[in-house]
């Protein structure tokens, strides 16, 4: 993009944003730049070039509360502004909240519209919380908020004296922003590939919908919970070989979790039951087999202003003999039955915790890849912050979690200026 | 109770017939963290660097008193805009044995974290005030002495009973023979240099109670201060427990938005 057009939009921006503020508007000016650190032969070297312009506003009113925040994009790698797609947020507007939240009864809170939905005890790693992910801004270094993708959903909550009761009900299902080709190229069950994933989505309203539950109470400082859902793979798994597109089959996930302070620290174990409802017996070769998923983790302050936080997570295949038997792609690319991994969170406050040096480390010992994720930032000012990450995936295979990745390791740098 | 704010917990022992050692000590500590059943207040923050590099943080506290030393604590962020809405909310204990518990919520991820115990003595929001200078200090954990004492001060010289646990080798606190608040602290560190001070530059009296409304931190060794500005004080507002949960923590209650 040019370097007039570019300076001209900045300062539209720019003094958009002064002109917010005056409204009680509020948000960010983010500009980030990424570029891989090595060749990929199925991508150009660009991971990043964008300016963001977020704004939000919340009216608290005696009865509801309104919030509505929505992102304003140029994004010089995926260059689909003339898209304009708020379901999957492609294109120059990502609407991330629009929604009404009120309590009928003091015994139960609403919220209903666009919103993030998180739950769960993982640390970047997800079992019971089946909200959408964005993998693509997470790979690519955006803020870690950029994970969370929005739903549109229902959200009540229940506080009956015994415990507390979260009901998500998404009238029709919102699959992750999954790597797609579109900024990363990936392993496609036979080769490295950039090329755009043909997907089908099931998108009938109310028929291909997605219910989530949790109910949770806190006893003695320990929180347990029990989740369930009822939807869809999240991310396209599933084939339709007569069409030649990736799918979404149906899954159903109960699990549940503990989570409390144990020596000093903050201990959490929780686990699933993947069932995979299309492929109960494991025999179908286009559908994922079921899966039992556990993590366990631990964060400890090491010294003053450095935690470290460990997790193991383990995912399970049920059937791995009807797996490999049913396998359809070329021999030894094979899943093992157990995926183990190991997750390591340094985080460093330094500078009247104005700089942060963070590290997140993803290895997993029997797929034999990893994913680092170092990250610096600073606050200049209370308005100002800059930073650089790194995304790094290594792995001895091309056909494993993140050794698929390996050729889009990436470095960027951010400016921030928030208001 | 921004007295909380300013945190200085600790009395000895004075002469003659007046009070008692514990006695003193209590009535300090309930003057400085416990005034009222509960209570709120609007920060100012306005930390200085060594270099004089200026931020503030801007938020609300509520407070209530859940008996027996123990208290619940929200701080909901107003400023700066990169910490906007979220929320801080403390259970604090004062039982020997047991930590104090943590949360904090990031509203654009919708996350709930609870956050590891950790040291006392770190920052409170990058400022030269600590977490303990927020809540309080266990009176169990220092040993009082006497050292002092003018018309109007009782000057108390604590030792702690874990040196290694923090990052003095002792304080001595003035404290105000009318109010019972703590007026003037100072720290000495491991070698018995003077390296902290935090002072109530500006005491009213509000419901009865007096407090803190403004206070101040100087970091003697690094060079930086903090300036705490309390306003909008109210006690025994009828806080209830329930704001204190994760449910008020997604859903920040009218007492802190408003």
């Amino acid at each position: 993009m040019n370097t007039i057009r570019q300076i001209s939009l900045i300062s539209l921006i720019l003094s958009s944003s002064a002109f917010a503020a005056d409204l009680a508007l509020h948000g960010f000016v983010d500009a980030r730049y990424g570029l891989r650190t090595q060749n990929d032969p199925n991508k150009g070297d660009k991971t990043l070039e964008e300016l963001r312009l977020q704004l939000s506003r919340v009216w608290y009113q005696d009865l509801f509360t309104a919030t509505v925040r929505s992102d304003f994009l140029f994004d010089g790698v995926a260059n689909n502004h003339d898209q304009l797609n708020l379901e999957t947020g492609k294109g120059p507007v990502d609407l991330r909240e629009m929604n009404v939240q009120f309590t009928p009864v003091d015994w139960m809170d609403i919220k209903a519209g666009r919103q993030i939905l998180t739950w769960g005890t993982g640390d970047l790693l997800f079992i019971n919380d089946l909200f959408p992910k964005d993998w693509k801004s997470f790979f690519a270094g955006r803020d870690e908020e950029y994970l969370k993708a929005p739903s549109d959903a229902l959200f009540i909550s229940f506080f009956p004296p015994f415990a507390s009761i979260d009901f998500a009900y998404t009238p029709r299902f919102d699959s992750d922003r999954f790597i797609d080709g579109e900024r990363f190229s990936y392993w496609n069950g036979a080769a490295l590939t950039g090329t755009d994933l043909k997907t089908e989505r099931q998108d009938e309203w109310l028929e291909d919908d997605e219910t989530a539950a949790r109910i949770y109470h806190t006893f003695e400082g320990m929180e347990f919970a029990v989740y369930g859902y009822d939807g869809f793979w999240k991310t396209p798994q599933g084939f339709d070989p007569v069409k030649g597109k990736n799918t979404f089959p149906k899954l159903s996930v109960y699990g549940t979790s503990i989570r409390g302070p144990l020596a000093g620290g903050i201990a959490r174990l929780e686990g699933g039951y993947y069932d995979s409802r299309d492929d109960r017996n494991g025999t179908d070769p286009w559908a994922p087999n079921s899966q039992a998923r556990l993590l366990a983790g631990y964060e400890h302050e090491i010294i003053k202003d450095l935690t470290g936080s460990a997790q193991y997570y383990i995912e399970h295949m049920m059937r791995h003999n009807e797996y490999c038997d049913a396998y359809p792609g070329p021999s030894g690319t094979e899943a093992d039955e157990n995926r183990h991994v190991l997750t390591l969170r340094l985080t460093q406050m330094l500078l009247n915790q104005n700089l942060t040096l963070g590290l997140f480390v993803y290895w997993s010992p029997s797929d034999q890849d990893g994913y680092l994720r170092p990250g610096v930032s600073y606050k200049l000012t209370d308005h100002w912050l800059m930073e650089a990450r790194g995304n790094f995936f290594f792995g001895e295979h091309n056909y494993t979690f993140f050794g698929q990745f390996e050729d889009n390791s990436n470095a960027s740098l951010a400016a921030r200026y928030s208001f | 109770m921004k007295n909380w704010i300013f945190a200085i917990t600790t009395l000895a022992v004075c002469n003659g017939f007046a009070l008692t050692v514990d006695e003193i000590v209590e009535k300090a500590n309930q003057a400085a963290y416990y005034a009222g059943s509960d209570g709120q207040a609007d920060v100012k923050m306005v930390i200085t660097d060594a270099t004089g590099g200026e931020r503030t943080r801007e938020f609300r506290i509520l407070r209530l008193n859940t008996g027996a030393g123990s208290q619940k604590f929200y701080v909901y962020f107003k400023e700066p805009a990169d910490v906007r809405q979220q929320v801080f909310m403390v259970w604090k204990e004062v039982e020997q044995g047991k930590d104090d518990s943590r949360w904090l919520f990031l509203p654009a991820l919708n996350l709930v974290k609870p956050i590891a115990p950790g040291d006392k003595r770190t920052s409170f929001v990058g400022s030269d005030f600590v977490y303990e200078d927020v809540s309080g200090r266990a009176l169990w954990e220092d040993t009082h002495e006497l050292s002092g004492e003018t018309e109007t001060q009782y000057l108390i010289k604590n030792k702690p009973n874990n040196p290694d646990a923090v990052d003095f080798s002792e304080y001595t606190v003035a404290i105000d023979k009318t109010t019972f608040l703590p007026v003037k602290a100072e720290y000495l560190d491991k070698n018995g240099k003077l390296f902290r001070r935090v002072e109530a530059v500006k005491i009213e009296t509000i419901q009865g109670h007096p407090t803190v409304t403004e206070s101040r931190v100087e970091d003697l060794a690094r060079g930086g201060r903090t300036i705490n500005f309390f306003s909008a004080v109210i006690y025994d507002t009828g806080l209830k427990e329930s704001i204190f949960t994760e449910r008020f923590l997604r859903r920040p209650p009218r007492e802190a938005t408003k």
